[in-house]
């Protein structure tokens, strides 16, 4: 993943200095807004890829200083971050301008996953592809088909979409929520392992009898379709 | 004095004040009519007995001449009574009678009129009278008339009863509307007597019942209803705090011991991130739970309808049918769906999605031992609404446990032992009453069947009703169930 410029709004210091460092780990550059005007005032500059705006904030809450920004035509895609994180509080945030909702406590590895599947949607605003490939892993959006190596793969409605969600991702974790919201259209908990069952049924029919796999298991933090190993 | 101020400020007084006022207007148009007709009839009767004078006399005139009218004008006018005559020549001098002359412009017609007189041997004509002028033949006069003095004093009578009797209505209807307004201000004073006690924290009392079943014992009855459901609620309050406390202390303390443990050995890199691994996960579970507590609290509270869309219920139960059909397979099991088409329904697709995860997570982790057992995910329409059931074939549910277990953090003995919160049934029970529907635990013979049954149409059903099955539904806090074993 390129380097991301990422603006972290939040009140609270140990959280916030927490986020910048780990974002920071991770190669990317991170600025810290302790308040709402600070950090409307920091975004308005439009210079950042993604924002991750805290919810409750002093002196302007998170939900305005979105629509306001989306006032001003600055589109810079948004986080909300949230310790509600209910049905209703998602839907409030995303239609106050937001892009996505992490509620709090968050594990880092969700937020970074969906924090640069946001930047990548922006950087690379490539146009709804008709075909993704990986190695020699083909889908064709158009026909609802997949070719391994060669050989078509028959796969249930739900693993087409699972499939073509990883591939639409490539080279990124996508964790166990993000498939569940993109490729269910359910925002809940999944509680068990619901997801992983699913996976490894992909994993036996798109890996199977290769000798490097495609589709990674990122401990901790979700999924990742690439070729070959790194 | 302030407390007679208090007493005439009461809705009873003032209430009797009105109807006095009412019933005296009342009283006072029927007094007035009844002298109205009495007079009527009075000067009626006066009419004909001076017509049946004048044609008697008459008579005797044309029997015998001014000489026999005279004898017996002469007569009349000896014996007391009201009846006046008088006879005069053509020309108006007196021949005989109690009259001291003729009234001034009586008409000569022999019409019957009102008119002052002067009684022979007073100074002054200051009596009333009705009388009438006839004309005898052979120019003399006979004036026929009869005193007003006893209608005078019917009207006075008349009158006098009306403000005695005025009188009377008003001394007794303030009485009476005094001693209403104290029996109900006493009643009242109890009533806000006990609820000052109840506020002031001793929830046990009730409102007292006079036994009177009117509408005071009735407001009395309802409001101790009321307290009935608010003590129930406190009382499910405090359960539940309880309940938190313990269970979610129980993974509090295992995190720390976990940390606590890591600390004291001497431990490779490896252990050490092991360790923390492990309480990452139990960090997790404990998030879990608190967003299903929170999720619980939010559903009874209820949503404002503008998280309310319209969905199919049948998709839904698709949806969730597929999504844990791979994870029945690894328990053996296999998860049948049994949905009708188009169940539209008014509502927040995804509570009832969760609340359905919930369910069929149970039936796989309770209800499907036996390899090859089938979980059931059925969605129909019965009637007005759509039920969403999930069976098993499991051991099912003991009848007397049923509704105990849709309580928060209840969890039956034999499966303590394995992962889960206690909360999956509360959050059904709770998304359920949300829509203004129930939960139901049935027997699936063998095994366990529990059906959401929800209103078809539950629009505005966005307050919680509270369900048969469930305990009170209320707020994060509410919960009679007992507590867990």
């Amino acid at each position: 993943m390129r380097e991301m410029r990422i603006l972290v709004v939040e009140d609270d210091s140990e959280a916030g200095a927490y986020l910048v460092k780990a974002f920071r780990e991770q190669g990317h550059v991170a600025d810290h807004a302790a308040d709402g005007l600070e950090g409307y005032a920091a975004a308005a500059e439009g210079r950042y890829d993604v924002l991750v705006i805290d919810r409750m904030l002093p002196k302007l809450d998170g939900l305005s200083l979105i629509s306001g920004l989306r006032e001003q035509k600055i589109d810079t895609p948004a986080l909300i971050l949230s310790a509600l994180g209910q049905v209703d509080d998602r839907v409030r945030g995303l239609r106050a301008g937001g892009d996505d909702y992490v509620s709090k406590p968050y594990a880092f590895s969700e937020l970074l996953a969906r924090v640069e599947a946001l930047a990548r949607r922006r950087g690379g605003a490539k146009p709804e592809e008709t075909a993704y490939r990986v190695g020699d892993l083909e889908l064709d959006r158009l026909a609802h088909k997949v070719v391994s190596a060669g050989q078509e793969i028959v796969l249930q409605p739900r693993e087409f979409r699972l499939l073509e969600y990883l591939m639409k991702h490539a080279g990124q974790v996508v964790t166990r929520t993000m498939l569940l919201e993109n490729v269910w259209d359910y925002h809940f908990d999944p509680q068990t392992n619901v997801i992983d069952v699913h996976i490894s049924r992909l994993r036996a029919k798109i890996d199977k009898g290769r000798e490097t796999p495609l589709l990674h298991t990122i401990r901790g933090a979700g999924y990742m379709i690439r070729e070959g190993a790194r | 004095m302030k407390a007679l101020a208090r007493l005439f400020r009461t809705t009873a007084f003032k209430l009797s004040l009105a109807y006095l006022v009412l019933f005296g207007i009342g009283a006072g148009i029927v007094l007035t009519r009844v002298q109205i007709h009495v007079e009527d009839l009075f000067d009626e009767q006066i009419a004909q007995t001076i017509d049946a004078d004048i044609r008697g006399l008459a008579e005797q005139y044309s029997e015998g001449g001014i000489r026999q009218l005279v004898e017996v004008v002469e007569r009349r006018v000896r014996a007391p009574g009201a009846s006046l005559y008088l006879v005069t020549t053509f020309s108006g001098e007196l021949v005989v009678g109690n009259i001291a002359a003729l009234p001034p412009d009586l008409p000569d017609q022999s019409e019957l009129v009102e008119a002052r007189y002067q009684r022979r041997g007073e100074a002054t004509a200051h009596h009333r009278a009705m009388m009438r002028l006839f004309q005898l033949p052979g120019g003399f006069r006979l004036l026929v008339g009869h005193d007003l003095n006893d209608r005078k004093l019917l009207r006075g009578i008349l009158g006098r009863a009306l403000v005695t009797s005025l009188f009377w209505l008003i001394a007794i209807g303030t009485l009476g509307g005094i001693i209403v307004a104290r029996r109900i201000l006493a009643r009242l004073d109890k009533l806000s007597a006990s609820a000052r006690r109840i506020m002031s924290g001793d929830l046990e009392q009730r409102l007292p019942l006079m036994g009177a079943d009117d509408e005071l014992d009735r407001l009395a009855g309802n409001l101790n209803a009321m307290l009935e459901r608010i003590e129930q609620l406190m009382a499910g309050l405090r359960e539940v705090s309880d309940n938190i406390a313990h269970d979610l202390k129980t993974p509090l303390t295992r995190l720390r011991n976990r940390a606590d443990a890591a600390l004291r050995s001497d431990s490779t890199t490896e252990q050490y991130r092991e360790a923390l691994t492990d309480m990452i996960e139990e960090s997790d579970a404990l998030i879990r739970i608190f967003d299903a507590l929170l999720m619980i609290a939010r559903a009874e509270a209820g949503y404002c309808s503008d998280f309310m869309g319209e969905f199919d219920a049948a998709r839904v139960a698709a949806d969730i049918a597929e999504m844990y059909e791979p994870v029945a397979e690894e328990h053996g099991a296999r998860i049948e769906l049994d949905a009708a088409e188009g169940l539209t329904l008014r509502g927040n697709r995804e509570l009832l999605g969760q609340a359905l995860v919930n369910l069929v997570d149970n039936a796989l982790k309770y209800g499907a031992s036996t390899p090859g057992a089938a979980v059931r995910v059925g969605a129909r329409r019965v009637g007005d609404g759509i039920e969403i059931g999930v069976s098993d074939r499991g051991p099912g549910i003991a009848t007397k446990d049923r509704d105990r277990v849709i309580g928060r953090f209840v969890r039956l003995e034999n499966s303590r032992s394995r992962p889960g919160s206690g909360l999956g049934l509360s959050l059904a029970a709770a998304v359920a009453r949300l829509h203004g529907g129930t939960l139901r635990i049935e027997d699936n013979e063998p095994g366990l069947r529990v059906i959401v049954s929800l209103p078809a149409t539950s629009a505005d059903a966005t307050r919680p009703t509270s369900a048969p099955v469930a305990p009170p539904a209320t707020g994060l806090a509410a919960g009679t169930s007992p507590r867990a074993l």
